[in-house]
């Protein structure tokens, strides 16, 4: 495949049948390996699409900086496409993440504003929008309100999983800014109103004690909770138990969503006669290595580490 | 049927610090009602005034969202373990 840019390299990724994941004949697993984008996660495709409809409507001129609040993979996918278009980007991210996060957004030339890890992403947001009410030159794609984030998914996700396997019966995939559920969730029940749409969220442990009250909580505008047809949370330690069972069963190195999404995937599985399931592992396992999860127990991870924001 | 609730650390004040409690009841709003009646307040904290779960916060029974089985009405198994937890975004 030939491309003139990496970005028009994102997408088109694998979709892989895990047959070590079928409970019974006629039930069948199948990944969609959304690591092999261009910055290793499925937010290459939003980042595209929320950059181009800001450049086609006028929003995004040479003038801006480019303004976003993220845990992270959002944050290095528009870090990589200011690198190529020659954009400047600052990243409002919580500051217990992952190192790899970090150095990722630097290699890419992004400034980066941490915010209180104890409120989580939801601190990183609220920084954000505070700095584009006082600094006119910012532009602020804003992937929690913004629906191209959500058409992303529809319009190139979506299709793929259609393309490559129209007979689908299931999908399951994290919960973040709700983008790839809503988009992906609402192609495929077009294409079979039959398909049910499952959300993995994670467990926030002992990490959210910033909120002040359950009133602080925050759900994204583009999310529409009735287009879900269950929600699931998953616990650190089950989550990292699954991404080390993908490696080991399949040879698949994905990160910490991608293992609380085989979690759901597994369990959803289990109560099915029949059918074809599609999990979406939303990045690849390299911004992971240092919590060395793989050669780990999860015990010795120690506090810091399992109390990371991890999508 | 008793059921383990774990209670987020921003509601633990309401129950004494306890992380997590014993509850019991037919159903989760039982068990809910059931904490209310030894920690008068605690109710409020997750239930509207109209009777519906608060818009940020969920309830799962055994990791499972009750928004989409039941709500309040879904039945509870001994053993079962309640999480009330808030609505918190990624991204
Ligand atoms: C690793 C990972 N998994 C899952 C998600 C959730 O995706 P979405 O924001 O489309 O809900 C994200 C979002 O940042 C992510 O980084």
């Amino acid at each position: 495949m030939r491309f003139t840019s990496i970005i028009d390299a994102i997408g088109h990724t694998p979709l892989v049948e895990l047959r070590s994941y079928s409970p019974r004949t006629g039930v069948r697993v199948f990944a969609k390996l959304e690591g092999h984008n261009p910055t290793g996660s499925l937010k290459d495709r939003i980042a595209k699409f929320m950059i181009d409809q800001a450049e086609r409507e006028g929003l995004l001129t040479r003038d801006k900086v480019i303004l976003e609040p993220t845990s992270g993979n959002t944050g290095i996918s528009l870090a990589m496409i200011a690198r190529v278009k020659g954009y400047r980007l600052k990243v409002v991210m919580p500051e217990n993440v992952s190192p790899e996060r970090v150095d990722m957004l630097r290699l890419f030339g992004a400034e980066i504003v941490f915010s209180s890890g104890e409120k989580g992403t939801n601190g990183s947001i609220e920084v954000a929008q505070r700095m584009v009410s006082e600094d006119a030159r910012y532009f602020m794609p804003y992937q929690y309100g913004n629906l191209a984030n959500p058409q992303a998914h529809y319009d190139t996700t979506a299709q793929e999983i259609i393309d490559d396997l129209p007979e689908i019966d299931m999908f399951v995939a994290g919960l973040g800014t709700g983008g790839t559920l809503m988009g992906v969730g609402r192609c495929l029940k077009d294409h079979n109103p039959q398909v049910k749409v499952l959300a993995a969220v994670p467990h926030p442990g002992e990490l959210i004690f910033g909120l002040r009250n359950l009133d602080e909580g925050f759900i994204p505008p583009i999310v529409d909770l009735d287009l879900l047809d269950g929600r699931i949370v998953v616990e650190s330690e089950d989550a990292f138990r699954s991404t080390r069972e993908l490696t080991e069963r399949e040879g698949i190195f994905a990160g910490v969503s991608s293992g609380a999404v085989m979690a759901c995937a597994k369990r959803l599985a289990s109560r099915m006669d029949k059918g074809s399931i599609v999990a979406l592992l939303a990045d690849g396992g390299w911004k992971y290595l240092s919590s060395q999860l793989w050669t780990r127990s999860y015990e010795d991870m120690g506090q810091e580490t399992q109390d990371m924001v991890w999508w | 049927m008793a059921a383990e609730v774990r209670i987020p650390s921003l509601l633990r004040g309401q129950v004494g610090g306890s992380r997590s409690i014993q509850a019991s009841g037919p159903t989760v709003g039982h068990a809910l009602d059931d904490i209310e009646a030894r920690f008068p307040g605690f109710k409020e904290r997750v239930i509207d005034p109209n009777g519906t779960i608060k818009q940020f916060v969920s309830i799962f029974i055994n990791g499972e969202d009750v928004r989409y089985i039941q709500s309040l009405d879904t039945p509870l198994q001994d053993g079962d373990q309640v999480s009330i937890l808030p609505a918190v975004a990624g991204g």
